[in-house]
């Protein structure tokens, strides 16, 4: 797991990989220009879910996060509890489920 | 207590409650306190249960004030100049009756008095700046005045931003807790880019005040919160020139529709009457918005056409003339009712043009946060939207170009905004990183030593700040992967 993030963050790829296929679910990993990681783990069940869609999901989860960020009352590290951000994420996963 | 309660309640329910609780306890009442918000709420409280019937089709909370007031204006086509003395008197002993009756009146003659209302709370909400429909959101001037000298302690350029950090310090000052205030910030910083601008910060100010005393927060920010609300409402002629000469980053999608609505304005002038210059700047606006809106959320197409007519107002408040323009605005607004008179399609444009100031909620901060919801309004106000293109049939052409310049004008300064953001965190993190590195020194002087050459040599050269970061942030990673091969060996 941990090569595969050192992979994804020494190519700079700030694209997904499918980090950990269990028989269970899968697990997907995004890595930003700023080290942050996103991590989404998806029921092997649901096979509808393709790679782009992913990709543009993790983007959304990106885009939000920034807004969390520009949050001057918002310190890293902290657990996020911006509405906007939960919104967002509350509508992908009622899209994907 | 209660009345607390009720606050929430209102902010929180379906649009006829909103719409006819809000307009007629503040229509009856002549007041711009905040202790008078509360006498309001309680009255709100008495009528709640009487203002369900009305026909007003339940929409999400930031809409609750556009729909009653395009019915109120669909109404005051039949009945409006020999009500209007006479119906605002009226409007006490009705609202007392409506509060003390609460099942006796049957639902046609309480939406007839409603509508009445609403009709008459539109045109004096229209002449008068400090209307009561939100009141507790509804910045009064004494308090405009005092949030821009704050503003101005912060930041002497009123045409500037608050940094996100100079503004935190700030608003810590006012005791509200943390997420209290990162919730005020969420809703107030309505580009998110970290900054506020005079408008952001007012509305940030407005709603500390309002916490402070009491009011709970809203779910969204209000109509009257709005950035492009604000500026129509407010316009000061100083605070105007240097806005407009000088925005950048805020408004860019926003200046480009007013600047299209004025030169369709000065165009359709020449040749036309007024109501007709305003039917083809409602469809116009329904073009321009629709697509600088839609570039930033492509979803929502209901709220289109009252966005765009939103944007009536604010071009007559902007310069090249800002005094007379705000007359022009006004006079624009009681033309208005004869212009619903004239046709059907003004009926449908001009209720959403009366929506002006209540109609920037469709702009992108609601939108972003009740995008579900907004899926629910786009099935409501297919009508609106139907009317709106085709009166702007004619003159498409025109504002598509500067669509796409304003498009792309935002999408770089969005870009530009999240790159910075970006580098902030970038910057942050590696002081992180360079603090942990220090910690386990001792044991790979050697490696560190090697390690940090290159690095300072890097950070010389002129590599962009993300790069640096990210290739600092590499070679420490690295580093840390050797440090802890080295602790193993030590171990063993």
């Amino acid at each position: 797991e941990i090569s595969a993030w050192g992979s994804l963050v020494a190519r700079r790829e700030r694209n997904l990989r499918q980090l950990y296929p269990t028989g269970t679910s899968k697990v997907y990993g995004y890595v930003t220009n700023s080290k942050v990681k996103f991590v989404m783990v998806v029921d092997s069940s649901n096979t509808a879910l393709r790679d782009n869609e992913i990709r543009s999901m993790f983007r959304k989860l990106h885009n939000s996060y920034t807004d969390v960020m520009c949050n001057p009352f918002y310190t890293p590290g902290d657990r996020i509890q911006s509405r906007a951000f939960d919104n967002m994420v509350t509508s992908m996963m009622i899209q994907v489920c | 207590m209660m009345s607390k309660n009720d606050g929430e309640i209102r902010f929180g329910n379906s649009a006829e409650l909103h719409g006819t609780k809000v307009q007629i306890p503040y229509l009856s009442t002549e007041k711009n306190s905040f202790k008078r918000m509360d006498d309001e709420d309680k009255q709100q409280e008495t009528q709640s249960p009487t203002m369900s019937p009305l026909a007003s089709p339940p929409s999400s909370p930031p809409h609750y004030q556009r729909v009653p007031l395009s019915h109120g204006y669909s109404k005051l086509r039949s009945s409006t100049e020999q009500m209007h003395p006479a119906p605002y008197e009226a409007r006490q002993p009705l609202v007392q009756p409506e509060g003390s009756s609460s099942g006796g009146q049957g639902t046609k003659p309480l939406r007839h008095q409603t509508s009445l209302i609403r009709s008459f709370s539109v045109e004096r909400e229209l002449q008068d700046n400090n209307s009561y429909l939100d009141e507790p959101w509804r910045i009064t001037e004494e308090q405009r005045e005092y949030y821009v000298n704050q503003f101005r302690s912060l930041q002497p350029d009123p045409s500037s931003f608050i940094s996100g950090s100079v503004a935190k310090n700030f608003f810590t000052k006012s005791k509200l807790s943390i997420p209290e205030l990162s919730y005020i910030w969420e809703l107030s910083d309505a580009d998110c880019d970290g900054a506020l601008t005079l408008p952001e910060f007012c509305a940030a100010f407005h709603l500390i005040v309002a916490r402070k005393n009491g009011y709970p927060l809203p779910e969204g920010l209000p109509p009257t919160l709005q950035p492009e609300y604000l500026q129509a409402a407010f316009p000061k002629p100083k605070w105007d020139c240097q806005l407009f000469d000088s925005y950048s980053e805020s408004l860019p999608a926003n200046q480009q529709p007013r600047d299209l609505n004025r030169m369709e304005k000065t165009s359709v002038k020449d040749t036309a009457d007024l109501p007709v210059l305003t039917q083809d700047v409602t469809g116009d606006d329904k073009q321009a918005l629709k697509s600088t809106v839609n570039e930033a959320l492509p979803k929502d197409v209901s709220e289109d056409p009252a966005t765009k007519s939103g944007l009536l107002p604010p071009p007559p408040a902007l310069p090249p003339r800002p005094c007379p323009s705000q007359s022009e605005q006004v006079s624009e607004a009681e033309l208005l009712p004869q212009l619903s008179r004239a046709s059907s399609q003004a009926a449908e444009s001009s209720p959403s043009k009366k929506d002006v100031p209540y109609s920037q909620p469709p702009s992108k901060p609601i939108r972003r946060k009740f995008r579900p919801e907004n899926q629910a309004t786009e099935n409501q106000e297919p009508s609106t939207v139907a009317g709106g293109p085709a009166s702007a049939a004619t003159v498409k052409s025109h504002p598509t170009v500067q669509k796409q310049s304003s498009k792309q004008k935002k999408a770089i300064q969005t870009a530009i905004r999240k790159n910075k953001e970006a580098n902030a965190v970038l910057a942050r993190l590696n002081s992180e990183l360079q603090q942990q590195l220090k910690i386990p020194k001792v044991f790979i002087k050697p490696n560190s030593q090697r390690k940090k050459e290159p690095l300072e040599k890097r950070s010389h050269t002129k590599l962009s700040k993300e790069e640096e970061a990210e290739e600092e942030e590499e070679e420490e990673e690295e580093e840390e992967e050797e440090k802890k091969k080295h602790l193993l060996f030590f171990c063993h």
